[in-house]
């Protein structure tokens, strides 16, 4: 994985459940065929109310006209990111949406647990609320290795939880990667 | 220290003598059960990673329901519940259990309880998060996604970190004007949407252990609207009796020690919980019902695997018999076993179909139906500014169709009531 990620963030604040993420009438599209899934980029973040999607003042698309992918590239949000429904089609969603990580600051276990062992975004926790610090579009800077955000605007760090016990299910790139490492499969 | 149910489930299943919270272990997994949403992605992803030989790990423990976009002429919905049929017929599935056949059971959660895959002391995954509800048996039950799922499918393994246990103790005898929806609102209102997060919930208390098994299920099912791992309730007679009916045993009835620890302990005196709702745009949103009175409502919706079990119509019925609701409503029952309940079971001598019908409230065919939106032309689907009061678990903006509208959350007395007078009303109200 990205030791270095530098991206455009996108605000939200809290309990962005999983119908937000990818509302519940999309999730009959394939996820494997390569053209039908560009639709999960599309329909990303779609379920969010228009005058909180981009804070602090909301009303910004995440995504433009009919695009697949965003230009914003991480997720800054509240606490229980994730919650509702087990649909790994929502974390699925936002990495075809071009997002490679969220900062939140907590999660909802079984978003978090598709995120990591699918492999498909890297979700990290926010030691403080970072809500109210960065603004959609600012330009960020995660460092994955000192656990830090950089917000390029205001030059302020922000320190980032370890991960803790699966950190190397996030460094194999997921679940099945890392049980392939392990021997396990 | 003792350990919690929860605790011993997980110690047991990853072949521990002790387990303690915030360890991480590999679980045994007795039941893995998967649908038409998220069922196709499931396999696929095992397919891919398994590769040709890819063998399922245990096909008797394997479970398939469609149950979620059925009724509909989406042709990707459609496509979805083929790649399941497919599967089934190419893996030769015992439990497999079609649409449009004597086999179709209706909503997965209902349905692993009436087929008998929820035994007390077992490990049950599923491709869901209303999968807690069948913690309702003593089971440990939690929902998880396409990848952990396909894990499961090929290994019959997954990691899972102990969760701290909050307790929730409830006493004294249930009035008539209350349902576990009530409690359940009642918890979610007090813990919040993340207060359960990587927790158990663990239900117990003279009220709770005198709720039949669907009861007992409506409690569990919103555990993961707390955000929580599982929902549990020890198993006990009425379980059994429940099992025994449908030709089945208890592996292990576990209970918690009397020193085992909690992160939290809730008590609560049933005489002192009013009917509830949840406001939007959340399951925490709680009200009083009472405070709420005069709400002016366009849709009542009863169904799901939270609030469309045989015992939530005849709460209902016992509000809509011999009265006409003023707003459309709509029945949909969780199982088919569910909708031949309405036609036997009565209440004042009648079937609790034809009170249903006989007040004017549309009956449709089981499924998930408009509790979580679903296709366009899905049953009972909340459109433009509907304000809807339902006996379903999720409210969050959009949930139930149109991201306009409102959805309050309730327990079937209360939609009843409310379906009656066409705001919301307190079913004391009407419950003489």
């Amino acid at each position: 994985m990205e030791k270095h990620i530098t991206g455009v963030a996108y605000v939200l604040g809290a309990n962005i459940d999983t119908d937000q993420i990818i509302p519940a009438e999309n999730l009959v599209y394939s996820l494997s065929d390569a053209e039908e899934s560009k639709k999960y980029g599309h329909f990303a973040l779609s379920g969010v109310p228009f005058d909180k999607a981009g804070l602090p003042d909301g009303q910004i698309p995440f995504i433009d006209g009919e695009n697949t992918e965003s230009e914003f590239t991480i997720i800054i949000a509240g606490s229980n990111f994730g919650c509702g429904s087990s649909r790994e089609h929502a974390p699925f969603a936002l990495e075809k949406a071009g997002i490679k990580a969220i900062i939140a600051e907590s999660y909802a276990r079984i978003f978090y647990r598709n995120a990591v062992d699918g492999g498909f975004v890297v979700p990290l926790e926010s030691e403080s609320r970072l809500v109210s610090e960065i603004r959609t579009g600012d330009q960020v800077e995660l460092n994955f290795e000192a656990s830090t955000l950089e917000n390029k605007r205001t030059g302020k760090t922000y320190s980032l939880n370890s991960p803790g016990t699966v950190l190397p299910i996030i460094e194999a790139g997921g679940l099945f990667n890392y049980a392939r490492n392990e021997g396990m499969i | 220290m003792g350990m919690t149910i929860t605790e011993k489930i997980m110690a047991k299943s990853s072949g521990k003598d002790k387990v303690s919270p915030g360890e991480s272990v590999w679980l045994n997994v007795d039941v893995l059960m998967t649908h038409d949403v998220c069922g196709p992605p499931m396999m696929k992803i095992w397919q891919n990673e398994f590769g040709t030989n890819a063998k399922i790990w245990d096909k008797d423990k394997f479970v398939v329901f469609p149950d979620h976009y059925i009724f509909t002429a989406n042709v990707h919905a459609n496509r979805n519940v083929q790649i399941l049929r497919d599967f089934a017929e190419k893996y030769n599935l015992p439990n497999y259990y079609d649409v449009g056949t004597e086999r179709y059971k209706g909503v997965c959660h209902i349905a692993l309880a009436e087929e008998g895959f929820n035994i007390p002391g077992t490990v049950l995954f599923g491709t869901d998060s209303h999968t807690c509800t069948s913690g309702a048996f003593g089971v440990f039950a939690t929902g998880v996604g396409n990848t952990d799922a396909a894990f499961i499918l090929g290994t019959g393994k997954i990691w899972e970190k102990i969760p701290e246990s909050i307790k929730f103790t409830f006493e004294g005898k249930l009035p008539d004007y209350l349902t576990a929806k009530d409690l359940i609102l009642q918890i979610l209102g007090d813990i919040t949407t993340d207060g359960g997060t990587y927790r158990a919930l663990e239900f117990d208390g003279n009220a709770v252990m005198a709720l039949d098994m669907n009861e007992r299920m409506t409690l569990c099912n919103m555990a993961i609207e707390a955000g929580a791992m599982n929902g549990i309730i020890a198993a006990d007679e009425t379980t059994e009796a429940f099992l025994n009916s449908i030709g089945k045993e208890s592996q292990e009835k576990f209970q918690s020690d009397a020193n085992a620890n909690y992160y939290q302990k809730y008590k609560y005196n049933t005489a002192e919980i009013e009917p509830l709702v949840a406001k939007p745009h959340s399951p925490d949103n709680r009200d009083t019902v009472r405070n709420m009175k005069g709400e002016k409502l366009t849709k009542c919706y009863i169904g799901s695997c939270t609030g469309g079990k045989i015992n939530d119509f005849v709460s209902a019925a016992k509000i809509l018999i011999g009265k006409e609701v003023k707003v459309p409503t709509f029945i949909v029952p969780a199982s088919t076993n569910t909708a031949k309940q309405l036609e036997i079971e009565t209440y004042k001598g009648i079937s609790i179909k034809e009170i249903l019908e006989g007040a004017g409230c549309v009956i449709a065919q089981s499924s998930c139906a408009a509790c979580l939106g679903g296709p366009d032309d899905t049953f009972g689907r909340a459109v433009d500014r509907d304000v809807v009061i339902s006996t379903t678990n999720r409210n969050f903006p959009g949930r139930m169709g149109s991201k306009q509208s409102e959805v309050y959350l309730a327990s079937p007395l209360t939609v009843a009531a409310s379906a009656v007078s066409g705001v919301i009303t307190d079913p004391r109200d009407y419950l003489v």
